[in-house]
Formats: structure tokens, C-alpha cells, sequence
């Protein structure tokens, strides 16, 4: 569904240049990303597509994807000095470039590495708006808008449900919810949309659930 | 979307309460973003601080961009104008040097507010500040214009993407150009009529127009075209308050670009596969960034 245009996207957002898509949206894939990884990487790989992997060296989209990963948001005057301040907390950074057109025009893949390892894939859709579409090889559709609960699971039957309740129990509304798995009986995954903020006593009341074993919770980005 | 589905609706809207647009966009802002339309001028005043320190910041800089093609054309404006060479007021260079100065911060990597896309970040801004100062105008006034120009923008946004890729740069530039028109006349004391008829103006004269970026960078010619396109917003404000009047009206022009940019060639739409992106001098700037920047990885 098409999101409301309100005039501060039209005025606005206030943004580091030179391109939304390129170099804001690159911010913003790199912030979720780095959200979602829950850590500062010790070693942190991006493999660039397409447009941002032909036009991405004259955009900053390199020093945005860093910046972002590292916990900058899209109107941080030092993303630009991205690399010098990876250096300084020893992240050790690198880029790769691929064609493939069965890619968006502008996507990423991060592979992430610190206390574990992750795969996280998004694209830059336009207008600084970004989507997370794949963490570990399971499909998401993060892009920020709400305040988003990420979990990863060993598949078993009533866990969406065990999930939804504990939601309903706390008084929050679902916006939108999606699943993957790998195979049945295996691991899955679950994304869900909120209208507020994820107090923390849910995310404490997740970790009880034993099947569960990443949860994230990701705020609305600021715009 | 927008409440108001086009232009006639909304001016319709204001017409029936006795409101300038500035007034029922503030009021719907405020309903769909839950905050108080006080909140939302607040809002708009913050990005104007952004817009002036943009200013402030590419006014002192002649850093180029990372491909070297642009970033000190600003300076040289300014070095004739230290000197009191120029054709024209000192409104009209003020317009020039805050156009530049804006899109030049933009591709060194400074801060910027999109308006309403990065590559057009220059328009409404240098148009609106520039005049403010001359006029000496209170920030509210400049609040309300730059309410006007995101109601523009939101309107042809209904029905058009405001994206060189979907639409090419009459979609980018084009309607920066229409904002700033219409938010020139509102800060200058005019009619809604006027307003909308300035910005119809503006808006048949980019008809057309291609997004065909150098390498495919917001530079070659995006940095220049702002400055251009600020100064026919300020012609298009000066047409409608003599009385001049867009023979189409505005709602049917943004149809028209909509069938415009359906019916452009991709090779136009930022994809730098054509137009100035693919001349020999184009190709020759790409190979050589290209040859340079894939020896750095």
C-alpha cells in the first residue's frame, strides 16, 4: 500500500547528499541492518548490486551502508568520515560489486560478524525509503515505519498464536505480520508490525519462550 | 495521499472556509500526523534552519564532489559578485549563490533537506530565503511559504512520483521549481488563485524534461538546473501577480506530465544511458571514474 505523503516528505527529510536513494536510503539499510545485528561487527562485508554498485562510489553509498551499520542516522554530518571512525573502533570493513538483474536496481547484501554471524539483504526503493528483505536466508519486509518485532524460531505449532496473545494481553495492536521458515519442523521466522513502542516486559516474557532464540525489537526510524 | 485528491479540491476547500492554502494544508498535516498544527509549523521551522545552515555552510566551501565535476561554481559567482559585476539585483544573485550553495553542500556530503528530493534540494530554498531577506521577512512568513511549496508537492505527488527514475526530472526539479513559484507568491502576499497559477506556470515550462545524470550522479547537470529552475520560479511568480494566466489549468498539466513521464524512454530516467549522460564528453567523464574508483576497491 502506497504511504501518506505527508509534507515532510515533501519538505524534507533533512538528509546528508548527495541522493536519497543512493545515499540516505544506504544510511538507513545499514542502521536496520545494524539494529537488527544487535552489535557493533568486528568484521562487516557488503556486497553492492547494480546502481548502487555502479553509481555507489560517487553517491557515498559505501560510507553510508558503514555509517549506518555503525549507528548513524541518514542526517549525521560524520557519515562521510565513515571509514576513519570504523577504523577507530576496529571494524574491519570491505565492498564487493555484482550484477544481477534479478536484484532490486539498488539492494545490498550485509554479511555481518561479531559475537555470531548474519546475513542481512535490503534495497533502496526510492525517496530515502528503504526495505530489510532477508535476514539468514528468511524473508522479511522491514522498512521502518513501525516499530517492528523481529523474532527467529525453532518451527512448532501454536507459536504464532503464543506470540499474537502475548501481544494482545499487553494491549498492542498488530499492523502487519509476516512469517518464513525454512522447512517444517525447523527454524522460522516472524516479523510484526506494531502501532506503539515494544515495552520491555514483552521482550522479557519472549526470552521465556524457549523455541525463541533471536529477538529484536526495532523502533520506527525517525523521519 | 493526500485528503485533497487535486489541486481544484483544495482550493475549493480554502475558497469555502475564506483560508489561504497554507492554512487547510497545516490543519490536514496536523489531523493525519496526530500533532497540533503549532506542532507542525514548529516542524517546518526546524527544516528551515536546515535549509539556512545548507546555505551558510556551501557559501564558504569550494570542496568538489568525489568525482571533481562540481563544487566550486558557488565561489566564482561569488568572486564576480565581491566585485559588483552583475546584470542583475542583488536578490537575483542571492538566488543564484543560494542555489549553488545548496546543491554544492549537497554532493560534498553536508546536510541537506530534500525538497522534495536531494537532487532538487536547491530550488525552493534559494527562491524562498533569498526573497525573505530581501523583503526582510519574520520566519512565520517563510513558514507559510514553504507550507505552500510542500502542498505542491504533495498534490502533484498524488498522482506522480516525484522520482527522476519513475518520472524523469521534470518530476524532480520540475516540481521543485512549481513549490517554489507557488510559495514566492504566497510569502509576496498573494492570492491562492495566484499561487496556483504560478505554479501551473512553472509547471508547463519543464514539461518534458529528462533526468540524464553524468555517471549517474546528482552533478552533471542537476547542480546547475537548480539555479536555472529558481530563477524561472521567480518569473513564473512575477507572470501570475501581473495577471497572467496559465491557459491550462494546473490539475491538467500535472495529468499531462504524468502521461509524459509514462511515455518516456528508461534511457531518461536517471538510468544515465542516455541524453547528456551518454555524449562523448559523458562517457568519457564515466570511464575514467570508473577506471579510477574500481582501483581504490
Amino acid at each position: 500500500m502506497e504511504k501518506t505523503k505527508t509534507l515532510f516528505d515533501i519538505i524534507g527529510p533533512v538528509i546528508i547528499g548527495p541522493s536519497s536513494s543512493h545515499t540516505a536510503g544506504a544510511v538507513r539499510i545499514g542502521y536496520l541492518a545494524g539494529k537488527i545485528f544487535g552489535e557493533i561487527p568486528k568484521k562487516v562485508r557488503f556486497k553492492l548490486y547494480n546502481s548502487f554498485a555502479t553509481t555507489g562510489k560517487g553517491h557515498g553509498t559505501d560510507k553510508g551502508l558503514l555509517a549506518g551499520v555503525l549507528g548513524m542516522d541518514v542526517d549525521n554530518e560524520s557519515i562521510k568520515k565513515a571509514f576513519n571512525y570504523a577504523k577507530k573502533l576496529n571494524v574491519d570493513y570491505s565492498f564487493e560489486h555484482a550484477q544481477d538483474n534479478n536484484r532490486h536496481p539498488n539492494s545490498v547484501d550485509i554479511f555481518l560478524e561479531g559475537s555470531y554471524k548474519m546475513e542481512i539483504s535490503g534495497n533502496s526503493v526510492g525517496a530515502g525509503e528503504v526495505c530489510i528483505t532477508n535476514i539468514d536466508g528468511y524473508r522479511f519486509n522491514i522498512n521502518g515505519d513501525y516499530n517492528t518485532l523481529i523474532l527467529l524460531y525453532k518451527d512448532k505449532p501454536g507459536m504464532v498464536y503464543r506470540v499474537s496473545a502475548l501481544l494482545q494481553s499487553k494491549n498492542l495492536n498488530i499492523a502487519t505480520m509476516h512469517c518464513d521458515r525454512s522447512a517444517k519442523g525447523e527454524e522460522a521466522s516472524m516479523g510484526i508490525c506494531l502501532d506503539s513502542m515494544l515495552p520491555d516486559s514483552v521482550i522479557e516474557e519472549l526470552e521465556k519462550i524457549d523455541e525463541v532464540y533471536l529477538i529484536r525489537s526495532i523502533e520506527v526510524l525517525k523521519k | 495521499m493526500m485528503k485533497y485528491k487535486d489541486f481544484q479540491e483544495i482550493f475549493e476547500e480554502a475558497s469555502s472556509k475564506n483560508k489561504k492554502i497554507y492554512e487547510i494544508s497545516e490543519q490536514h498535516e496536523a489531523e493525519i500526523t496526530e500533532i497540533s498544527v503549532q506542532e507542525v509549523r514548529e516542524k517546518v521551522k526546524i527544516n528551515l534552519k536546515a535549509m539556512k545552515d545548507a546555505i551558510k555552510q556551501g557559501l564558504k566551501s569550494k570542496e568538489k564532489s568525489m568525482s571533481g565535476m562540481c563544487g566550486d561554481d558557488c565561489a566564482k559567482l561569488l568572486e564576480r559578485y565581491k566585485y559588483g559585476e552583475s546584470l542583475f539585483s542583488e536578490t537575483y544573485q542571492k538566488i543564484l549563490t543560494y542555489a549553488f550553495a545548496t546543491m554544492e553542500q549537497n554532493l560534498r556530503m553536508g546536510k541537506i533537506v530534500a525538497c522534495p528530493t536531494a537532487g532538487s534540494c536547491g530550488i525552493v530554498p534559494a527562491v524562498i530565503i533569498a526573497m525573505a531577506e530581501s523583503r526582510d521577512a519574520d520566519d512565520e512568513f517563510l513558514v507559510n511559504a514553504l507550507i505552500t511549496a510542500g502542498t505542491i508537492g504533495q498534490l502533484v505527488s498524488n498522482k506522480l512520483a516525484l522520482a527522476g527514475a519513475v518520472a524523469g526530472c521534470q518530476s524532480e526539479c520540475g516540481v521543485a521549481c512549481a513549490m517554489a513559484a507557488g510559495g514566492l507568491v504566497e510569502m509576496c502576499g498573494g492570492t491562492n488563485e495566484q499561487i496556483l497559477n504560478a505554479a501551473a506556470l512553472a509547471l508547463k515550462n519543464i514539461m518534458g524534461l529528462v533526468c540524464d545524470p553524468v555517471a549517474g550522479l546528482v552533478e552533471v547537470p542537476c547542480v546547475k538546473r537548480n539555479a536555472f529552475l529558481a530563477i524561472q520560479a521567480v518569473t513564473a511568480a512575477e507572470l501570475s501577480f501581473a495577471g497572467i494566466k496559465s491557459v491550462i489549468p494546473i490539475d491538467e498539466i500535472v495529468d499531462a506530465m504524468k502521461q509524459v513521464g509514462e511515455l518516456m524512454s528508461p534511457k531518461f530516467k536517471e538510468s544515465a544511458e542516455g541524453g547528456l549522460a551518454t555524449t562523448k564528453t559523458g562517457l568519457e567523464i564515466t570511464e575514467k571514474l570508473t577506471n579510477e574508483w574500481s582501483l581504490e576497491n
